[in-house]
């Protein structure tokens, strides 16, 4: 039976923005391990789905819990369901005026209390993990795309999440960098990290979900393995958007 | 009691006002009169020119306007055996103290411009002069003006200083009124409340005119 | 008196001692007026409606009054309504009063320029809203303030000779006192001048090096 646990559990989560309805009612239960890539037309709230996890998006309703624990109204106790919600973003958002190392560091000293020396030890080790160990004393402003974007990997897993949301992580890079952050991304899926993906990288989606959902219009439309996907797909909307994909592909 | 002291008063301080405005409007003629020049001089002009220009500006942004109106007021204009009545000599002074920065928002503006503005008016056969007067200049001035007329706040709280060297400006009426009537802060405040309004009437009155001259997609009054 | 003995004996010593009453001015309302200014653009930029819009009525008032004129009403003013200064006290009330209200546009400035996804990246990391402030938010907006609040240090330099408007002998006054009481306006006032001068030229310098050190690529 342990294995039917859920470690996050999303129950039909509301959110409109003005009379502008992004969410409309989203359920999904994540186990510990997998990954789930959500795919769509852009602007059908698979963002903002991502940002009501972690609470940077208060939903309108609806409830989601992480390990049983609800994060819906959880006050200032955000913040510790926030170390365990690892997040990274489609710009970066590397603190710009912190080097690599200390960018890793600054949340394991201020949010963790750790020690100067065990906090640069950690960054250090997250750094060596995603390759960019070499860059640790550079800026932001220094750093091609994939290496920024794999330093805020580093950030995120500095703080030993239970769970990590990729918001469009590989959507402000070139072909050529995107397949280094991917790379990445993989290894974690290895590792057993439990991932939510918000993609356009079919190939990615396809190789190391377990599941993909397809989101429009504020609600998953559908949802199933990728070959139960790809191969079958029941809604019509659905195939166009994964034909337009193939098509690219060739 | 207050109330009616300031209302028997403002005529008194009326006169003051309009003995700011008049140090005020000096420093900004001035201002543009010899700052432009300067900047033009700054940008063009020989080695010689730049340097003799950038000591003025040096002198003049690193002294205190105290220190100036007393250099002046007391030393530099009875040496020249000028005896200046004090509004003139403030109005000098002002004038003299805002050429420096006025100078520098100009010079800005100026070297703002691209190079190729120069050179399409030389290929069309206008010399140096004709090209900065027609082409140059005009685009400049736009440019400036939004940070030129940052000047006029600055100079308008400068111009109470003058008081050190007894122009009947505002703030000096404001104090002989008090010093006549004993009633202290409501004048005071009277007073400031003037210099705040006179600040924002004169602010958005030049808002009004940058946006009046603005040209579509060119300079700051688009944006 | 020959020029040598007058330099000497008479000036070097009050130039000594108001220079000294200059910088004490200068060193206690600069720290003050900086931390100041920091906190009313936060609570401008961050506090809630009431508290932003005090902060907005303090800048308001406190930039648009000549700084001699609240000098006055500190000194020559509240007495009337039962509170007393000192010369020294007013000045320094006043300066800081000046000096915060100008600093705080800059730092107010600089925190809205502040790119929105830095206080994002930091809340998903779990930070506060203060601690994202303190170690994300006000680090970079301070860097980017360095030459508007040196610009406001070299304002205070030279404001501060209004000091002697009410009657505090620094610098200015020092100057002023011996160049009435020997006749001797020019020599006097340029020799102040340099040392004005040169005050102001090692702040720049000091400011220059200060925003180097502090630059971050990009």
């Amino acid at each position: 039976m342990t294995d039917e646990k859920y470690i996050l559990r999303i129950e039909n989560i509301k959110k409109a923005f003005g009379t502008n309805e992004v969410l409309t009612g989203v359920s999904i239960n994540v186990k510990k391990g997998e990954t789930v890539c959500f795919i769509g037309p852009s602007g059908t709230g698979k963002s903002t789905l991502l940002r009501c996890i972690n609470q940077l998006t208060i939903p309108d309703s609806g409830k989601i819990f992480l390990n049983d624990e609800e994060v819906t109204h959880a006050g200032p106790r955000i913040n510790y369901f926030r170390q365990k919600i690892g997040m990274v973003f489609q710009n970066f958002f590397l603190f710009d005026h912190l080097t690599a190392v200390r960018n890793v560091e600054i949340a394991l000293l201020k949010v963790k209390k750790m020690s100067p020396k065990e906090a640069r030890e950690k960054a250090m080790y997250e750094l060596k993990q995603v390759g960019m160990a070499n860059w640790a004393e550079h800026y932001p402003a220094e750093l091609s795309g994939g290496q920024a974007q794999r330093v805020s990997i580093a950030r995120a897993l500095a703080m030993d999440p239970e769970i990590m949301l990729f918001d469009e992580p590989t959507s402000a890079l070139d072909p050529e960098l995107t397949r280094e952050v991917l790379e990445v991304m993989k290894k974690l899926v290895i590792d057993g990290m439990t991932m939510l993906v918000v993609t356009h990288e079919m190939g990615f989606a396809c190789s190391v979900a377990n599941k993909i959902c397809f989101m429009e219009h504020g609600q998953i439309k559908e949802q199933g393995s990728p070959a139960e996907l790809l191969n079958n797909p029941e809604f019509e909307r659905c195939k166009a958007f994964i034909g337009e994909f193939r098509e690219y592909s060739q | 009691m207050a109330l009616s002291i300031l209302i028997d008063w403002f005529p008194y301080l009326f006169s003051g006002i309009v003995l700011t405005l008049g140090l005020v409007a000096s420093a900004l003629i001035i201002g543009v009169g010899i700052g432009l020049p300067m900047a033009l001089g700054q940008v063009y002009g020989s080695l010689a020119i730049r340097t003799l220009i950038s000591i003025y500006v040096w002198f003049f942004r690193g002294l205190p306007v105290l220190v100036l109106l007393f250099l002046f007021y007391f030393g530099i204009f009875p040496a020249l055996k000028l005896d200046l009545p004090a509004f003139y000599v403030g109005a000098v002074v002002l004038g003299l103290w805002g050429a420096a920065y006025q100078s520098q928002v100009f010079r800005g503006a100026i070297q703002s411009i691209s190079e190729g503005q120069m050179t399409a008016a030389r290929s069309l056969g206008m010399s140096r002069f004709q090209a900065i007067k027609s082409i140059i200049l005009p685009q400049a001035m736009r440019i400036a003006l939004p940070g030129w007329s940052n000047q006029y706040p600055e100079i308008l709280t400068e111009s109470s200083i003058c008081y050190a060297i007894g122009v009947a400006e505002l703030l000096t009426r404001s104090s002989q009124i008090v010093s006549q009537t004993y009633v202290t802060m409501p004048i005071y405040m009277a007073c400031a409340i003037i210099f705040i309004l006179l600040s924002y009437a004169g602010t958005s009155g030049i808002h009004f005119i940058e946006k009046k001259i603005a040209i579509p997609g060119f300079g700051p009054g688009e944006a | 008196m020959d020029q040598i003995t007058f330099i000497l004996d008479v000036m070097l010593p009050a130039f000594s001692n108001g220079l000294l009453m200059t910088l004490t001015l200068i060193a206690i309302t600069a720290p003050i007026g900086f931390l100041l200014g920091v906190a009313i653009a936060c609570g401008r930029v961050y506090g809630g409606k009431g508290l932003s819009w005090l902060m907005q009525l303090y800048t308001i008032f406190f930039r648009g009054c000549p700084l001699l004129l609240l000098l006055f009403i500190l000194y020559f003013g509240l007495p009337s309504v039962g509170i007393i200064f000192t010369p020294f006290v007013a000045s320094v009330l006043g300066f800081i009063f000046c000096n915060s209200a100008y600093n705080s546009e800059y730092v107010r400035g600089a925190i809205l320029s502040v790119k929105e996804g830095q206080l994002i990246a930091a809340k998903a990391l779990g930070m506060t809203k203060g601690q994202a402030i303190l170690n994300i938010v006000l680090p970079q907006a301070l860097r980017r303030s360095i030459p508007g609040i040196s610009n406001e240090f070299i304002y205070l330099i030279k404001y501060s000779s209004l000091a002697y408007m009410i009657t505090l002998v620094e610098l200015t006054g020092a100057s002023k006192l011996i160049a009435t009481k020997y006749f001797a306006y020019n020599e006097t006032f340029f020799a102040v001048a340099i040392v004005y001068l040169a005050l102001v030229t090692v702040t720049t310098f000091g400011a220059n090096a200060l925003e180097k050190k502090y630059a971050v690529p990009g």
